[in-house]
């Protein structure tokens, strides 16, 4: 069983329709939308949810009225300036951090814990294999732990049933979910778009890969919108030990796909849907040669090079 | 006044609305890019009398010749960052979340207060306006302190416009939580429209009013207009798609030098928003 995770860095470079085209490409995978803060995979992928479950990531205090004093420790004790001063106190939830040391500095034992639903995730069934996907709540935190469940989960069906791959949206960034699903993956297929800041994002999450010690594959999409960029970003990536993929032309499709509902490689046959198939190929491969290989590791990371990135 | 630009989805044009609308401000403002894991405003502001700060966060130190090991500071710490391990008490940074529980717990005080590095504020000037980002370390998972690090930083005695990460968690409501006005920009697809129903309840749920800014509009295509006169929110801007406009944006430029005409869109936009921030501000005080 190998674990794919798709990442870009930068939001909205065409990750998720990407991760799409993949799952349906794919005859038999497990598919992870780890995306979990703007959740968009269940929106082009035809599924069936077949169980939901409240996610509890941490821990919310409760005032008691009854037993407190109005002594006010609590909110000088709080260092994320969530429990406001008021007489008597109040607790606001969008600045609490879950720390819980104002229930333990309570002298009343006013402050009871209690745990904090911060999201839902479902288990629901494709043509392909199982989804799982889930949704935070708003203002919610710990988008890293529910990654690492839904990852979690995933593995576990994995090793059940008859699944060759893990194929996992992740989320945008460099931080705590996108750290949360990196962690022991097998391959990072990178998508990112040839700009100016698609660069400069690439290279900070090429760092980050390297740090993990996983290694990378590239794809540019939408390439045609700037050659020379797209030239450029793809030698920059080599030198830093990246394999580089085919590339995805500008393809109007893309959008009509999306807005169907349906992957791309499901509805056209068009210049971006032919490298799609192409590029899919080309990361099986990849995969494939990475069990094959007998220190595990494929790729020579030119890692922990702490250059600045301008 | 804070106003703040968000987006559920990433991509939609957070960073071009920024950019576009801090250059065509009417008086001087200080633009925050708060995107700290990303940030790109300033690929496309040449700012100018850079400095750079690094940022740090509180982190604990152990002094073992006082440190009886007595489990205390183990137990307080909710997110696993102090752990016994035999006869040695390790901390791990990366886990802390800089509550200071232990510290206090501790009957020895054998704890004291060190600091980790997260990132960089840096700052800078561009005509009369001011540039400050951020720049998280690489590997590190917390934005959210570098987040408020970048705000401190920020100047009073102008109008600050807050370039916000994407998403609708913690790092987002960091950004956005004490703003007067937050623009939402998306695009109309599907994606675009899914998250931008989250961004909405978002600011709501935060108590903030907001409006709506449609990047890559086409004609024809009327989604996102058609769901936010249903919820009562005001589109404030249309930008139509073009090609011209996504490859002068790959080479780092900015719309208003690519179509001059929209440079009086977006100081139209700013009308509007100052008036919605400060309309705002006067229900607060009330
Ligand atoms: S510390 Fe306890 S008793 Fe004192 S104000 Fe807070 S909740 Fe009330
Ligand atoms: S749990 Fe921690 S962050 Fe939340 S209110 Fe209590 S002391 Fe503050
Ligand atoms: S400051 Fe809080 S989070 Fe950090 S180690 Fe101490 S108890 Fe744990
Ligand atoms: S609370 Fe103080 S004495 Fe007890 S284990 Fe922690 S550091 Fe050591």
């Amino acid at each position: 069983m190998k674990e794919l995770v798709i990442l870009s860095g930068k939001g909205g470079t065409g990750k998720t329709s990407i991760s799409a085209a993949f799952a349906h490409l794919a005859p038999s995978r497990i598919l992870v939308d780890a995306d979990v803060d703007a959740a968009n995979l269940h929106l082009v992928v035809p599924h069936k949810v077949f169980s939901s479950e409240a996610f509890s990531g941490g821990i919310l205090p409760e005032l008691d009225l009854t037993l407190c004093t109005d002594c006010g420790t609590c909110v000088g004790i709080c260092a994320f300036h969530a429990i406001k001063d008021t007489h008597p106190p109040e607790i606001d939830p969008v600045y609490c951090e879950g720390c819980g040391i104002c229930h333990d500095f309570c002298p009343a034992g006013a402050i009871g814990l209690k745990p904090r639903i911060s999201g839902t995730w479902f288990h629901s069934s494709t043509a392909e294999g199982p989804m799982l996907h889930a949704r935070l709540g708003i203002a919610e935190e710990n988008s890293g732990k529910l990654v690492s469940m839904l990852r979690k989960r995933a593995g576990e069906l994995g090793r059940q049933g008859e699944y060759p791959i893990i194929l996992v949206d992740g989320p945008p960034g460099i931080g705590c979910p996108v750290i949360a699903s990196l962690t022991g993956a097998d391959l990072v297929l990178m998508v990112t778009e040839p700009t100016l800041s698609g660069r400069h994002d690439m290279l900070r999450l090429a760092k980050l890969c390297a740090r993990m010690r996983i290694p990378v594959c590239l794809t540019l999409n939408k390439w045609d919108l700037n050659p020379e960029m797209a030239h450029a970003m793809e030698e920059e990536a080599r030198s830093r030990g990246m394999e580089i993929l085919s590339s995805i032309p500008f393809d109007t499709e893309m959008t009509k796909a999306m807005a169907a509902g349906r992957s791309l490689t499901e509805v056209s046959s068009g210049p971006a849907s032919q490298a799609l198939m192409q590029l899919w190929q080309e990361v099986l491969s990849l995969l494939e040669k990475q069990q094959k290989s007998s220190d595990g590791g494929l790729l020579i990371m030119e890692s922990l090079k702490q250059e600045t990135i301008p | 006044m804070k106003i703040a630009i968000a987006s559920g989805k990433g991509g939609t044009g957070k960073t071009t609305l920024a950019v576009n609308l801090a250059a065509s401000a009417p008086m001087p403002i200080c633009l925050l890019d708060c995107d700290v894991e990303e940030p790109n405003a300033h690929l496309f502001i040449r700012a100018e009398n850079i400095q750079r700060h690094p940022e740090g966060v509180f982190v604990p130190v152990i002094d073992t010749d006082r440190c009886t090991l007595c489990g205390k500071c183990e137990a307080i710490c909710r997110f696993s960052a102090l752990v016994i391990i035999g006869k040695r008490l390790l901390a791990y940074p990366e886990m802390c979340h800089a509550c200071l529980g232990c510290m206090r717990i501790c009957p020895e005080e054998a704890i004291s207060p060190g600091e980790r590095i997260l990132g960089d504020v840096l700052s800078g000037s561009f005509g009369p306006h001011q540039l400050i980002w951020g720049e998280m370390r690489v590997g590190e998972a917390m934005s959210p302190p570098l987040i408020e690090a970048v705000q401190r930083m920020a100047p009073e005695d102008r109008p600050l416009l807050l370039d916000s990460p994407p998403g609708t968690s913690c790092p987002m409501i960091a950004a956005i939580r004490d703003c007067d006005f937050v623009v939402l920009v998306t695009e109309p697809t599907s994606f675009g429209l899914h998250d931008l129903t989250l961004a909405v309840e978002t600011a709501r749920h935060l108590k903030i009013p907001c409006g709506i800014v449609v990047n890559r509009a086409e004609k024809g295509n009327t989604q996102i207009q058609d769901y936010a006169a249903l919820e009562d929110i005001p589109v404030l801007l249309e930008i139509p798609f073009r090609r011209s406009y996504a490859e002068s944006y790959s080479r780092g430029e900015k719309l208003i030098d690519t179509d001059p005409a929209l440079r009086k869109a977006f100081t139209g936009l700013w009308d509007i928003i100052i008036k919605k921030a400060e309309d705002q501000k006067t229900r607060r005080a009330s």
